[in-house]
């Protein structure tokens, strides 16, 4: 029961980062018609806005290090530290939480850029082709990060005080041994803050409502007199800035490197073909559900039945829904069927 | 008539002579030229009187193990400065026996060429496939994965072109997949596992019960074996072994069932950015913090680093594992190598640096004890040679498996570094005797000298 209870935990917390990724997607996908596969990229990039500013916040002094004495080696000392003491050490070990402050506007930015400079000519080319091109510029974004930042993920641990695990066993009457990460409940939390902040704003504000209107029919919300692709590229951004604070608090439960997003991304796109291409409720049930299906599989009392399931479960269903009902369980109807 | 026969009989005796003359020189002639009796005979890639040759390092570029590639070429490129009698000489100031002049191999100016194995068998080979045909080199070395050593050098055997290896630790490498065209600096988990367990009993006893996480591939798979054999023979019991995909990211799936297995020790046979991952969520999830069985609750890791202990944070300080080689190691050799890469780059040099570095070295001096290039002469030198000076005491490339014996390093994450590179503690230096096997056990055939 533990046990199961614990890959629930583990299920939704997987599935919370399956969802957020496959929610840009979607909303691109249904707002814009291009299938972008450097969604994954934007998770990463938002992840290295974390390790980014915890670099600047960690600018240093070089201290000669005497205790290499085979050669001139060089100790850093942070310039926070040395002007704010015990602060300046706080600030650092809040970096992650700060970067969501920069990782906004950064990653609005770059969705933009990338909108108006590369996807846009895309529009009218068939999928292949933006398949091909929003993979390339995926290629080129993990190249340049590499470039900057090496190939070996980097540690960048959540806050001192949620360092531990949540004895959340001794409070829900399941015994001392439920234990689970604070962090990993945290961004728990924080995907459905952000998911119910995404259903909200299109849902509650005019913008949200032409944009919706524009999802199902773009030709007449145009004939209004609304530009709707100015509209649509406001969205291509708020798409980069969910996949980036996703990044961003994930990087404390998995390092980053520099190919994180290419992780991701496969398994997002199945999240968006099992929830229904351009369907937002259905990327978000398809992430949570495929996340949790995920945990269950690799049970040892399931592997034990059918080793190797664990690696293959995701791939199944999506074989399934594609037979059984091609637009994905939420999909609408007529959007990938043929 | 008479002057026929006297014709005849002139003519034998000069005959005679001429052919004595021709025997004799050619009876004495491989005693004269002995040593170059082979020069004559042709092989792939013979630099013949050029004035340079090259070597081929094949090393992941990119890819998971590409800071490591990274790490073994700033080696490699040290190690061709210091044959080419450049810079202050490295290891070649303390390496016994030692029959390079410091002028390039027997004369020849030293230069390599570089490939990048993406730590992808497939890519691995064709990259060293085309250093041999294209670039010419007569000798492939590098690498950071066990699946990358035993490719390319299947590949070496066929082409005629020795591999020295770089950082590979399955017992495959030279058990059953071992060729005679392939050598090992670097141990490998039958080692890692005979060096740990002294060091586990004494620690933790031998009431526990592990449970493993292995990476599913030839290097995780022997590791486990490897690890379970030491420690069931401690008498501890195994409440499981799970295999782990490959660069899983996120193994908190696989990590939650340890919390209540029974399990009191966690053994994470994951190298590199696995491993960096799975200790992280390992210790995230509370394990290091628990009591199981009455014990407080362990993590070993078989295998690591001063790269991954980098990369792993503070989450390594305590554990115990393995290592090939550290900076901190105080004998002349080690003291020569991290001297002349400090300088050189600024920090001290990996493990992966180190066996690369060496292996290189290795290999010339065999050359130049050889006296050929010729692969065959080359292999049988390196055959049983026993060397000193190059760090982990005296060292032999064992002829049976082409496995070198050293001492191993049994190392904890350091918990009070005096450095920002002190992150490994030595915890023991494994004598070589404790380590050695008998090379039956992993089977295997070397395969000819000739191809």
């Amino acid at each position: 029961m533990d046990a199961i209870f614990l890959q629930i935990l583990n299920g939704l917390d997987k599935g919370g980062a399956y969802a957020l990724i496959a929610l840009g997607l979607t909303l691109v996908f249904g707002t814009l018609g291009v299938v972008n596969f450097a969604h994954g990229a934007l998770f990463m990039l938002g992840a290295f806005c974390a390790i980014t500013l915890e670099k600047i916040l960690t600018i240093s002094m070089k201290v000669k290090d005497e205790s290499i004495t085979f050669f001139d080696a060089y100790k850093e000392q942070p310039y926070l530290e040395i002007w704010f003491g015990d602060f300046g050490t706080t600030i650092i070990d809040w970096s992650v939480p700060i970067s969501i402050l920069l990782a906004i506007p950064v990653m609005l930015l770059i969705g933009l850029v990338m909108e108006r400079g590369l996807i846009k000519h895309f529009y009218k080319r068939p999928h292949a082709e933006q398949i091909l091109v929003t993979f390339g510029l995926a290629i080129v974004l993990q190249e340049i990060v590499k470039s900057f930042f090496g190939a070996n993920p980097i540690p960048s641990p959540a806050p001192e005080i949620f360092s531990g695990s949540a004895p959340i066993g001794v409070l829900l009457g399941l015994g001392e041994s439920v234990v689970y990460p604070w962090w990993r409940l945290i961004y728990l939390l924080f995907s459905g803050i952000i998911i119910f902040a995404v259903f909200a704003f299109l849902q509650f504000t005019t913008f949200g409502m032409v944009v919706r209107a524009g999802m199902h029919d773009r030709e007449t919300v145009g004939l209004l007199g609304i530009n709707v692709e100015h509209r649509f590229t406001i969205v291509f951004g708020i798409a980069a800035v969910v996949a980036g604070l996703a990044g961003v608090m994930y990087a404390p439960i998995l390092p980053p490197d520099y190919h994180m997003g290419m992780d991701f991304l496969v398994l997002s796109f199945v999240v968006v073909v099992v929830g229904g291409m351009g369907s937002l409720g259905g990327a978000v049930a398809a992430g949570f559900l495929l996340g949790i299906l995920q945990s269950f599989a690799s049970m040892n009392e399931v592997k034990a039945i059918i080793p190797g399931i664990d690696q293959i479960i995701i791939y199944l269903v999506a074989v399934v829904i594609i037979l059984v009902r091609p637009r994905g369980l939420m999909g609408r109807k007529g959007v990938m069927e043929d | 008539m008479s002057d026929d026969k006297s014709k005849t009989s002139e003519l034998s005796r000069r005959g005679f002579i001429k052919v004595g003359a021709a025997a004799l020189t050619a009876a004495n002639m491989p005693m004269f030229f002995v040593k170059d009796a082979w020069a004559a005979k042709d092989f792939r890639n013979n630099p013949g009187n050029a004035g340079s040759v090259k070597f081929g390092f094949n090393v992941p570029q990119t890819g998971a193990y590409a800071d490591e590639g990274a790490d073994e070429l700033r080696a490699y490129k040290l190690a061709v400065k210091h044959i080419n009698g450049e810079g202050d000489g490295g290891m070649l100031n303390t390496m016994k026996p030692l029959t390079l002049k410091g002028n390039g191999i027997l004369g020849k100016k030293l230069e390599y060429v570089t490939g990048d194995t993406q730590t992808k068998s497939d890519a691995a080979r064709a990259s060293a496939k085309r250093m041999i045909e294209k670039d010419g080199v007569v000798m492939i070395t590098g690498g950071s994965s066990s699946g990358v050593a035993v490719a390319v050098q299947g590949l070496c055997q066929e082409m005629g072109v020795i591999f020295m290896a770089g950082l590979t630790h399955s017992n495959d490498t030279t058990g059953k997949d071992k060729r005679r065209y392939g050598f090992r600096h670097f141990f490998n988990a039958y080692m890692s596992g005979k060096a740990l367990g002294p060091v586990l009993k004494e620690e933790m006893g031998t009431d526990r019960k592990a449970y493993h996480l292995t990476a599913d591939y030839t290097w995780g798979w022997t590791q486990e074996e490897s690890i379970k054999n030491t420690t069931e023979a401690l008498g501890w019991q195994t409440t499981a072994a799970v295999k782990t995909p490959v660069g899983a990211g996120d193994f908190s799936q696989y990590i939650t069932p340890v919390l209540n297995s029974g399990a009191d020790v966690l053994i994470l046979n994951h190298y590199g950015k696995d491993m960096i991952n799975s200790l992280t969520q390992a210790v995230q999830f509370g394990l290091r913090d628990k009591q199981v069985n009455g014990k407080n609750f362990e993590i070993v890791v078989p295998l690591f680093s001063r790269l991954m202990a980098q990369g792993a944070g503070e989450n390594i300080k305590g554990i115990l594992g393995t290592t090939n080689w550290n900076w901190s190691l105080q004998d002349e050799g080690s003291k020569a190598f991290v001297k002349s890469f400090g300088q050189e780059y600024g920090f001290p040099p990996s493990m992966a640096a180190h066996t690369c570095y060496v292996q290189a070295l290795l290999y010339a001096n065999a050359v130049e004890q050889a006296g050929t290039f010729y692969p065959p002469e080359v292999i049988k030198t390196l055959e049983g040679f026993k060397f000193d000076g190059m760090g982990n005491g005296p060292t032999e490339y064992r002829a049976e498996d082409h496995q070198c014996f050293k001492d191993v390093l049994v190392v904890r994450g350091n918990q009070n570094p005096t450095s920002q590179f002190d992150l490994l503690q030595v915890q023991k230096i494994v004598p070589r005797s404790e380590v050695e096997y008998d090379a039956k056990i992993f089977g295997g055939e070397l395969g000819p000298y000739e191809v």
